[in-house]
């Protein structure tokens, strides 16, 4: 207990005297999981709107596939783009290993199957029903689609909610393929364990209560957009 | 047409003359939605042609959207989008890339038409039963369609509603030279709208004709047993 008060505290004297290196470690956390879940929208959503608007019985395998990944193993992930990414490895001559590109591509791996496979799920409640009434008013495939993913916005904003939730707290894959080198790949996730295996409690529990309070932050403002919807909807 | 390996309609040939309103009737699972699902181009029939203004349609591409733009179907529960009345009327307009004066004059004429001026910023949502059909009409009908489909238009609604979508059914073919299929259970509301009936049965055309001779003197006994209601269904 008076680690954790102690760890509180350390909270707020790393806020209060907006220490560089921690700010670095923060503003390198948002940038790595920000771009990521970025991507994963990009990409997750359209595919998983087109999957689900697919008659289930053609894409089965591919949803079990996507379901799967899912719960991918964080430290599976790092180890596949480790594997990939080190100097012997089929993309080695990109030197990405133990920068924040590699951190980026390991948390898409973890992020873009749950924001396609949470959209899929949320289209195919009622996307069907909407895109044929969108058809039957005149748009066209694209604006179809469109429709549908506006209509199904609460779900997908939860996709994304969900996806950002995996990718901020995770700490197995940037570990192995960002190396936790200071001031160049460490991240909030990786500098706690470091912290906690220096016995620097005070320091890893306050490094904590900052990530759970910007996630609170970010949550927050994606809670209020999907509100937003719910009241439209 | 076939599902699971069940052929559910086999028609040779039917035509629709401009202007006029035809009722399709018959029993559950004859195929009159499926037909209806055809004829807006949302089903593709395994076999055979589908003609519109005397041209066939084609597979695809931007000459079939522009012919699918030409009709629209209200469907039996029809989906509102998460959004105003006066947005959902207006969504046909939008994807014509009608100008904001012309949409703003149609959507306030069709909400006076369907007796709803007072609700143009209401949430679609919010409509009861009656109330959202009627506003899906007027989101069918914004752009002048040259033909309208309706699935069993009134099935869910209660009397006075019912009266007030035949009236507005009626105005529509009056005010706009559109050619109304409908389908429908109701055999008195067939007989109340439509210049023509088709009576469906088990995926075949039973009988056509002038609506007016095949209700006082139908030429199959199937027809008649429907018409007298003696046709479980």
């Amino acid at each position: 207990m008076p680690r954790l008060l102690e760890g509180i505290m350390e909270a707020f004297t790393l806020i209060i005297k907006l220490d560089p290196e921690l700010m670095k470690i923060v503003l390198l956390s948002l940038q790595v999981s920000g771009a990521a879940i970025i991507i994963s929208t990009l990409l997750g959503i359209p595919l998983g709107t087109w999957l689900g608007l697919k008659p289930e019985k053609k894409t089965a395998l591919i949803n079990k596939v996507i379901y799967t990944f899912m719960g991918l193993p964080p430290v599976v992930a790092g180890l596949v783009i480790y594997l990939l990414l080190s100097r012997v490895g089929p993309l080695g001559v990109l030197g990405l290993l133990y920068t924040p590109t590699a951190m980026i591509i390991a948390q898409v791996t973890l992020a873009l199957p749950i924001v396609t496979g949470l959209t899929l799920v949320g289209v195919r409640s009622r996307g069907k029903e909407v895109e044929e009434t969108a058809r039957s008013l005149g748009a066209g495939p694209l604006l179809s689609a469109w429709t549908v993913v506006r209509e199904s916005r609460v779900a997908l904003l939860g996709a994304v909610v969900t996806g950002f939730g995996r990718v901020i707290a995770e700490v197995g894959a940037v570990m192995m393929v960002g190396g936790n080198i200071e001031g160049h790949t460490r991240v909030m996730t990786t500098a706690i364990v470091l912290e906690t295996r220096k016995g620097n409690y005070a320091y890893a529990i306050g490094l904590g209560l900052i990530l759970l309070t910007l996630s609170f932050v970010i949550n927050t403002f994606l809670y209020r957009v999907q509100r937003g919807g719910e009241v439209n909807s | 047409m076939k599902s699971y390996d069940r052929e559910v309609l086999n028609i040779p040939a039917l035509a629709f003359e401009r202007g006029k309103i035809y009722g399709i009737i018959g029993p559950s699972g004859a195929g009159k939605t499926t037909l209806l699902r055809i004829i807006n181009l949302l089903t593709e029939p395994d076999r055979g042609t589908i003609c519109f203004d005397g041209r066939p349609v084609p597979p695809n591409g931007p000459a079939r959207l522009a012919l699918q733009r030409q009709m629209t179907l209200v469907f039996q529960k029809p989906l509102l989008f998460s959004t105003s009345v006066r947005e959902n009327i207006a969504y046909g307009l939008r994807t014509r890339g009608y100008s904001r004066a012309e949409i703003k004059e149609r959507v306030a004429a069709l909400l006076e038409q369907i007796g709803l001026p007072h609700m143009k910023e209401r949430h679609a949502r919010t409509l009861s039963g009656g109330e959202a059909q009627r506003v899906a009409l007027a989101r069918a009908v914004a752009f002048k369609p040259k033909l309208l489909l309706l699935d069993e238009p009134t099935a869910n609604l209660d009397p006075a509603n019912v009266e007030l979508m035949e009236k507005l059914i009626l105005q529509l073919k009056q005010s706009m030279e559109v050619t109304i299929i409908i389908v429908t259970h109701n055999i008195f509301q067939a007989r109340r709208l439509t210049d023509e009936t088709i009576f469906l049965y088990d995926g075949q055309v039973v009988e056509a004709g002038e609506t007016s001779k095949m209700f006082k003197a139908p030429r199959d006994a199937r027809t008649q047993a429907f018409i007298e209601g003696r046709m479980v269904y």
